[in-house]
């Protein structure tokens, strides 16, 4: 850059701005400064000399027009000498694209009244849009059920292997732990008071009743539908949804009501899988810790846990899986044409399923109750 | 000839941006018609709606004599059955092997044995020009050409009389693309299609189509033939059409 420089001349009554060599986006700052400095009140001829200049890019021509108009905006008379073509020509490409440029708008800063309120609207036309999906879900339903011929059975039972067989290990893991873990800590307090044997009807009535049912959907909610979300998500993407409409194959009958019906059947089952390894786990912390043999564990279990309170465990399992299945669908379904979406959107999956299965199971743990049962 | 597509005063909007202002255009039956305009005018969502995957503000659109607007569940499943769509990115089912994505339209619509859809398959595979050992590889095991062609056998499966393309050319090499056009052209004079396109490949534009729509701010600015094209006073087909001609 040392070929290139400026200098200020006056001559007669004309101010000479001379620049020569180069004249880019890296020295440009160094000329503005100087340029700034000038007091330009006196003047009433300016010349920008470009006689010297060799090279100008875009930048420092846009410089140069902001001067220019600044200088005519002052009332004084600019001049450019210039020779060079390829100069003028990008001067003149610069000027030819200002003038009809508009600015880029800048987005109004937005206060947190406004903010809350968007949010709060954007909540509520979600919310409309699943009520949507239900409505479409219903409709479709009844369509589907008005003859067997439309239940597709192969894609239910493809849907029942894909989303709960495979599960039935991580499942059955999860569950055998959380009953070691539950039975271990009571069976430490128990042990304070002597009251052994009252693992049995704790262990029994919490995990059939509530915690089997809750870990399962969790495991469900997590591991099947998310991946619900994942793949209608990316089918949605790729158009394959587009395409099955157009070629008439309606995605509610090939995907979403299988399903949803596939996870309805297969929940009360895993449940019941869920019953028997916690139970399992509890049995052996029983015999362990607290010298509770196998035999005893049983026919203790078999006279104080009463059989409504394993039914009601699994009544639960279709309600929950209706959950988790019609939230990772529809997810899926509202995934936009972009792949952040698809994360954002299992990631919302996953959050909401499990919210709803525990509200729901809120909600049918004081109902039962009030009913005494 | 009849019109098999005809479109009236359609209007469109996506929130406060309105696409169509009022479109109206006919297609005849037998010719290859395109859709062409700047990005962002519209043409993809005219398509759309064409088959029923969006809905207008208003106006009428009416597919071999069925309007669109009031159309039955049944009416509309029968409809679907007649037309074939290739989609830009193909949209083959992933999980579905090529020969299988073909078959399925057959197998969910007709009780033809599972001999008799495999040859219909097998024929489809080779009309579109695919190799028969390409029949068993997944979507995701072909290149981008193959699976183009692959869409375009599924959406021949069913015989259709009408053909709906969403930028058939893109994404393909200057050979494939030529390949694509001679292969539509073919198959129009062998199957009788009426073939619906948008595109914006100016070599295929040339080579394959009878007549073709060009909407420009959210109207049509001209339709009919190519050989008038240059008359139309409009930026886009100026430029769009200009330099090739001279």
């Amino acid at each position: 850059m040392n070929s290139s420089s400026f200098d200020i001349v006056h001559v007669d009554d004309k101010l000479y701005l001379k620049f020569s060599g180069e004249l880019t986006l890296y020295n440009l700052t160094s000329f503005e400064s100087k340029i700034d400095s000038i007091d330009f009140s006196k003047e009433k001829i300016v010349v920008i000399d470009f006689m010297k200049l060799e090279f100008l890019d875009s930048a420092a021509s846009i410089f140069i027009y902001n001067l220019e108009k600044r200088l005519l905006s002052y009332g004084i008379k600019v001049e450019i000498l210039c020779e060079n073509s390829d100069i003028l020509d990008i001067l003149h490409l610069v000027k030819h694209q200002k003038e009809k440029l508009t600015k880029i708008p800048y987005h109004k800063r937005r206060n947190i009244i406004e903010k809350i309120g968007e949010s709060q609207y954007k909540n509520f036309i979600g919310f409309l849009s699943f009520m949507a999906f239900m409505g479409e879900l219903f409709s479709n339903n009844m369509h589907y059920l008005t003859s067997f011929k439309n239940i597709r059975y192969k894609e239910i039972a493809f849907e029942i292997n894909e989303s709960a067989v495979k599960a039935i290990g991580i499942v059955a893991i999860t569950s055998f732990l959380i009953g070691l873990v539950v039975a271990y800590q009571s069976a430490y307090q128990l042990k304070i008071y002597g009251a052994n044997i009252f693992i049995v009807d704790m262990l029994g009535i919490s995990i059939l009743r509530e915690l089997s049912p809750l870990i399962t959907a969790i495991v469900i909610a997590g591991r099947s539908g998310s991946a619900f979300t994942a793949q209608i998500g990316a089918m949605k993407i790729t158009q394959e949804l587009d395409a099955m409409r157009t070629m008439g194959f309606d995605p509610y009958k090939f995907l979403v009501i299988p399903r949803i019906i596939a996870l309805m059947i297969t929940m009360p089952i895993l449940i019941f899988i869920s019953d028997v390894m916690a139970v399992i786990g509890g049995m052996v912390v029983a015999n362990v810790d607290l010298n509770i043999s196998i035999t005893l564990f049983l026919d203790r279990f078999a006279d104080v846990v009463a059989a409504k309170h394993f039914f009601i465990g699994i009544a639960k399992g279709p309600f929950f899986a209706f959950l988790i299945a019609t939230i990772g669908i529809y997810r899926g379904l509202i995934v936009k044409d972009d792949t952040q979406s698809i994360g954002f959107n299992t990631t919302k999956s996953v959050v909401e399923s499990i919210f709803a299965v525990i509200i729901c199971d809120a909600i049918f743990s004081i109902a039962f109750t009030n009913l005494g049962i | 000839m009849e019109n098999i597509i005809e479109v009236r005063d359609l209007v469109t909007s996506f929130g406060d941006r309105i696409v169509h202002d009022g479109l109206n255009l006919s297609i005849k039956e037998g010719e290859i018609y395109g859709l062409l305009g700047p990005s962002g005018c519209g043409k993809t969502t005219l398509l759309r709606e064409m088959v029923m995957l969006q809905k207008s503000n208003s106006g009428s659109i009416k597919v071999l004599g069925h309007e669109l607007n009031y159309i039955e569940n049944e009416e509309a499943q029968q409809l679907r059955q007649k037309w074939g769509v290739l989609f830009q990115s193909g949209a083959l089912f992933s999980s579905l092997k090529i020969k299988d994505n073909i078959a399925l339209p057959l197998i969910e619509y007709t009780d033809l044995s599972k001999a008799m859809i495999d040859e219909i398959v097998e024929f489809k595979i080779s009309i579109v020009g695919l190799k028969s050992e390409d029949a068993n590889l997944y979507p995701s095991q072909i290149s981008g050409g193959m699976k183009k062609k692959a869409a375009l056998a599924r959406s021949l499966a069913m015989d259709p009389k009408l053909l709906f393309l969403d930028e058939p050319t893109s994404g393909l090499d200057p050979i494939s693309a030529r390949e694509f056009d001679a292969l539509i052209l073919k198959l129009r004079n062998l199957l009788g299609l009426t073939i619906v396109m948008v595109s914006h490949d100016l070599q295929s534009i040339y080579d394959t189509l009878d007549s073709v729509a060009i909407i420009d701010e959210k109207k049509i600015v001209y339709e009919g033939n190519l050989n008038n094209i240059k008359s139309v006073k409009n930026e886009f087909m100026q430029t769009f059409f200009g330099k090739y001609n001279e």
